[in-house]
Parts: structure tokens; sequence; C-alpha cells
């Protein structure tokens, strides 16, 4: 009791001093809230001066924006986030975003001809956001010429511009020099054999129907192995995937059998659609090869993972064989089971080089002047790539280093994009 | 006639696809074209079809040699589409449930998807699993060190499948940092990234030209070897 007493005798003395301590320690953590929040918590300020303009020389399918923002300090770690929609009042899809100093974007996939509002918002490390700011409304046209492509269409122009100069030159009586190409020496002598062992030869154009080039690549050598398999009396098998390419190689067989002089030999029953199911066909062709046994096989066109499966059972069955494909990854299966490989653009050559027709021998040539623009290519990206990585970016020519950075940079991502 | 017109589509068509590559304004030109050949290769699946049963039935009324594999493609054949028109098992579409035929063809559980997992899939993946034994041999042939060529290239294919392995990172785990670039696991990246992209990128440059040559000899009707004879 004479406790409570004394606490409230001392508490009428010092009133002054209580409530003056719980004053100031509520102002004070009030001034540290406000503070703390006005330091950590405020959003940072809006871009401003928004504009959405079409991206030039395109498809119509991208709009390029730029905008102002005043508070650059204020958002160190932050990005802009950036938006767009049909109607103002959809839902903003986002776009994608940048790093906080960078105040330009160009928003990609549209639809042209459609009205886009766009929107960018500032937002802190702290991610919080600022205020929005909408463009007005702007459309992706469709232009006449896509720019990205230009680089590509002058290197078109020049290596298509010099295949016709030569093929014009070849049709002069000009002669053309073209190295011997072992596995197209070897189609006179595959198809021999099979006539001297009495066995058929079989010539398979690839997987792939006439869209593709290899197919017409396949089929065109295929022309030339008819007259000889003609010439000859050999039988010749064609089992296709497609019925187009049964269609075409009826058509190519037909014809060569008639310039060999011999269109009553003509059998269009040995020309036949098998499936257009990848290993139904193998198994079909393994099928044949086993129990036929033929005395030379072609592979010609493009091919997938049954290359290897039909080279190797041809291989078993000791037949001569000559494979030529544009596709890289078969390459060294083909290299492995075959006697000959046409490798690339050797694929390519074949029909000229079997034909030996100065057009067509022409178009080799033509293809010359495209591999010295490839390796004036490949010279300058490694002469220019060399001297930017000898003089920086920590190097002593900053200036120069970015001459050779920015060659390097314009050669691989506008001239090759 | 027969040589002339299949010349002036082609070239057409051609034309088409490029201006459509070029020109944003024409793309749909191009899409056009697309649809045209695949309307075509639609067309043809009955020619094909047609074929298949006529080399078979060919085949069996012959008794040539593996007769009995024809007639079994046969029976296979003729059961899987009359399955697959007729929807057999298929359950009517909830969205037009008083129709029976409105259900998709390879609807779960249905006969048509039963062959297709239970028969075609099984097919298949035995067929392409082959290829393991068959990568065995090639390699077998392919890596015999017959001479300077042979050697590098059976040496280099050591390194590769070797570095490939948990043996080939355990065999020479005990080099020091300082050597870290002999660890066979990083030399086969090394070889896969330099050696082995240099070589195959001057491939498919020589592939590409290939390519372009090919095809502006069709345009240009240089190249007609697959138009056929032209005789009408």
């Amino acid at each position: 009791m004479a406790n409570m007493i004394s606490r409230e005798r001392l508490r009428r003395r010092l009133p002054a001093l209580w409530y003056g301590t719980w004053l100031l320690r509520t102002v004070f953590v009030f001034v540290f809230i406000a503070a703390g929040a006005a330091v950590v918590a405020a959003p940072p300020p809006a871009p401003t001066g928004l504009t959405a303009k079409d991206h030039g020389w395109d498809k119509g399918t991208a709009v390029d924006l730029v905008w102002e923002y005043p508070g650059e300090a204020a958002l160190d770690g932050g990005f802009f986030l950036i938006s767009y929609a049909m109607d103002l009042e959809d839902d903003f899809r986002i776009a994608g975003q940048t790093l906080g100093y960078e105040t330009v974007y160009t928003v990609n996939g549209l639809t042209p001809g459609v009205d886009y509002y766009f929107k960018v918002v500032a937002v802190n490390s702290a991610l919080e956001e600022s205020e929005a700011v909408v463009s007005e409304p702007v459309a992706g046209r469709l232009q006449w010429v896509d720019g990205s492509r230009i680089w590509f269409l002058i290197t078109v122009m020049i290596f298509c511009g010099s295949v016709v100069y030569f093929i014009r030159h070849a049709r002069k009586g000009r002669p053309l020099k073209v190295r011997k190409i072992a596995g197209l020496e070897a189609v006179d002598e595959a198809v021999g054999r099979a006539t001297e062992m009495g066995r058929s030869v079989i010539f398979v154009p690839g997987i792939q129907d006439m869209n593709d080039i290899q197919t017409i690549a396949g089929i065109n050598v295929l022309s030339r192995v008819a007259q000889i398999a003609a010439e000859n009396s050999a039988s010749l098998e064609v089992p296709t995937t497609r019925s187009l390419v049964m269609t075409t190689a009826r058509e190519t067989v037909q014809s060569a059998f008639l310039r060999a002089g011999r269109p009553e030999a003509y059998d269009e029953n040995k020309i036949n659609y098998i499936t257009d199911e990848q290993f139904g066909y193998v198994a079909y062709l393994q099928g044949q090869m086993v129990r036929e046994k033929p005395a030379a096989c072609f592979y010609m066109g493009a091919f997938f993972a049954e290359a290897l499966i039909l080279a190797e059972t041809g291989n078993s069955v000791g037949a001569i064989q000559v494979a030529g494909t544009a596709m890289p990854a078969q390459l060294p299966f083909f290299v492995a089971s075959c006697d000959y490989t046409l490798i690339g653009e050797e694929f390519f050559a074949a029909s000229a080089y079997l034909t030996g027709s100065p057009e067509e021998l022409g178009s080799l040539k033509g293809q010359d002047v495209g591999k010295v623009l490839v390796a004036i290519g490949i010279v300058l990206g490694v002469v220019f790539a060399t001297l930017a990585s000898i003089t920086g970016p920590e190097g002593l020519n900053l200036e120069s280093y970015h001459f050779f950075q920015g060659f390097v940079d314009y050669l691989q991502g506008t001239v090759l994009h | 006639m027969k040589r002339n017109i299949p010349l002036l589509i082609t070239a057409f068509s051609g034309l088409v696809l490029i201006l459509a590559y070029f020109i944003p304004m024409t793309q749909s030109w191009g899409e056009v074209a697309a649809i045209w050949f695949d309307i075509l290769a639609s067309i043809a699946f009955i020619l094909g079809g047609g074929n298949l049963i006529k080399l078979h039935a060919r085949k069996m009324a012959l008794r040539q040699a593996g007769w009995a594999y024809s007639a079994i493609t046969l029976l296979a054949f003729a059961l899987t589409l009359f399955i697959g028109l007729s929807k057999i098992g298929v359950s009517p579409n909830l969205q037009f449930p008083d129709m029976a035929w409105s259900g998709h063809y390879r609807e779960s559980g249905a006969p048509f998807w039963w062959i297709y997992e239970y028969a075609f899939k099984p097919l298949t993946a035995t067929t392409f699993s082959m290829l393991a034994f068959y990568i065995a041999s090639a390699a077998f042939r392919a890596f015999r060190a017959k001479n300077l060529e042979a050697i590098l290239l059976l040496g280099t294919a050591f390194i590769i499948l070797l570095g490939r392995t948990f043996a080939g990172i355990i065999l020479t785990s005990w080099l020091p940092d300082s050597l870290a670039g002999l660890r066979i696991e990083n030399l086969t990246v090394e070889i896969m990234r330099v050696v082995n992209t240099a070589g195959s990128r001057a491939i498919m440059i020589g592939i590409a030209l290939g390519v372009a040559s090919t095809s502006l000899k069709v345009l240009l009707g240089v190249d007609r070897s697959y138009l056929g004879s032209g005789e009408e």
C-alpha cells in the first residue's frame, strides 16, 4: 500500500517528464517510419512522352516504342515493363522489359493492320511500379520490302547472277573444267556389275516428297542411272515413300529408257509406292535386299535414321553402294557403310556431272562464285574479330576496338541475319 | 506441251515463293502455293493406296518370294482403313451427342488407337532400335586403323566416345586444375566445338550453295530430268 502511494506521488510530481518521454518516443517512431517510407517505398516517377510508331521495312508485325524518363537515378537496378492491348479496357499483355537506362523497345509478334495501345511502367529495385504511360493506338503496316533480308537478297542476286552468267558462258561452247567425283565415276561400274551378276539395282530416292530439293536432285541422278541400266539391260527397282515421287520416278525412268533406245524394256511395276511411314519403308527394303541380294544400291535424297539401317543391310548382302545426301547428320553413316558417298554439294553437282551438259556444268562454276563470297566473308570476319580482341575492350585503343567490334556485330547481326 | 506446262508451273510457283520470302506484301501468295502442294499430295494418297494394293496383290498372285508378308500387309491395310474410316468404338463428340461419327478417330481406348499404340508403335520402335546394332557394326568397320586418316578418325572417336561416359570422366579426373583442358570430357567438348563445327559448317555452306544452284536450274528449266520424256 505504501509503495502504491509513493508511486502515485511520484507520478503527480513528475507528470511532464512521464508524458514528455512517451510523446517523444511516439513522434520519433512516426518520423522514422515516414522517412523510411520516403526513402525505400516511394514509387518511381512515371515515364513520359511515350511515342509508338510502325517499325519500317518489315511484315507489319512490329512497333517501335520510345519514351523519356526523368528519374533515372530512382530506377537504379530497376526496369521498364512494356505491355500492349487492342483496347484500353482489355488486360494488357506483357511484351517484355528493358533495363532501367534503355528507353526504346520494339514490340514484335503483332497482327498487321490492327491498332494496339502500348503501356510502359517503370519498376524500381523494390518492384514498386510507377504510374503507367499509355501511347496512342498504332498499327503495324505490311511493307513491300523486308529490310532485314536486304543483304540476303543482294547475296542471292550476286549468286544467281553468276550462275546465269556461267550457264550462258557454257552455252557459247567455252570449255569448263570440273574435277572428278569418284562416287559418280562409280555409277557405271556399279550398274555394269549388276548386269554381270544378273542381279538387280535398287535406287532409293530418300524419304521426302517432291517439294524437297534433295528429292529432285536424287531424281536427276536416277535419270542417268536408269539410262545406264537400260543400256546394260540391268533390272532397276525404285521403291518410294511418296506417291508423287513414284509418279515422277516413273516418268524419269521411262524417259531414260527411251533415250537409251530400249523403251520396251521399261516396266512401271518396278517403281512402286511402299508407304509414307519411315520404318515401314525400311522393313520393306530390308526384306527386299535380303531376299533379292541386289548388286548395286543407290541412296540419293533426304535421309534420316533409316540411312544407316539401309546402308548396313546393303553392305551385308555385298552390294556396291553409292550414297548422296545433304543431311549432315547422316553423312558419317553413309561414309562408314557405303563404297562411295557424295557429300553435300557433290550430290547437287551429280546431275551436271553425269549428264555433262554444258548448261548444267556452267551452274557449277557459278557455285564457285558463291564460295568466293563466303570465303571473303569468313576472312573479313576472322580478321576484324581478331583485331577487336587485340585492341579492346581493355586494350589501348578503344576507338579502334569500337570500329572493329562494330563491323563484326554488323556482319553477324545484319548481313548474316 | 507435256513438258512446257509443268515447267511454267514450276517457274511460276518458284518465283511466287521467292517473292513471298523477300516481299512481305506477297507473303500470303506463298502460303497459297504451299496449300496447293498439300492438295496435290493429298490426292496422290489415293494413287499411292491403289499402287500399294496392286504391288502386293501382284506379289501374292505370282507367289513371289515373301508373298506372305504382302498378304499380312494387305490385311493390315484393309483392317486399319476400315476401323479408321468407320470410327469403330469411337464415342460421339460431347457437342454432338446424337451424331455417332462425330468423335475423333484417334480417341483414346478406341480400336484405332489400340492398333496405333500396341501394334504400330512397338513395330516402329523395334525397327528403330536395330540402329544400335548397326551403329556397332558400322563403327567396327569405320574405325579400323588402315591408314593415317583412319588412325586419326579412330583416335578422335575414342576420345569422343570415352568423353561421353562416366568412365572417361573418372579416368582423367586426377589431372590438376592447371591441366583441366586435357581432361577427357573437356577434350570432347573442344573437339566438338572447334574441329567438328568447322568441318560441318564447311559442308553446310557447300550444301546451301548446291541447294540454291539446283533450285535455280529447276526454276530456269535448265535441269529437266525430273520432268520425264515429254512424249505425248
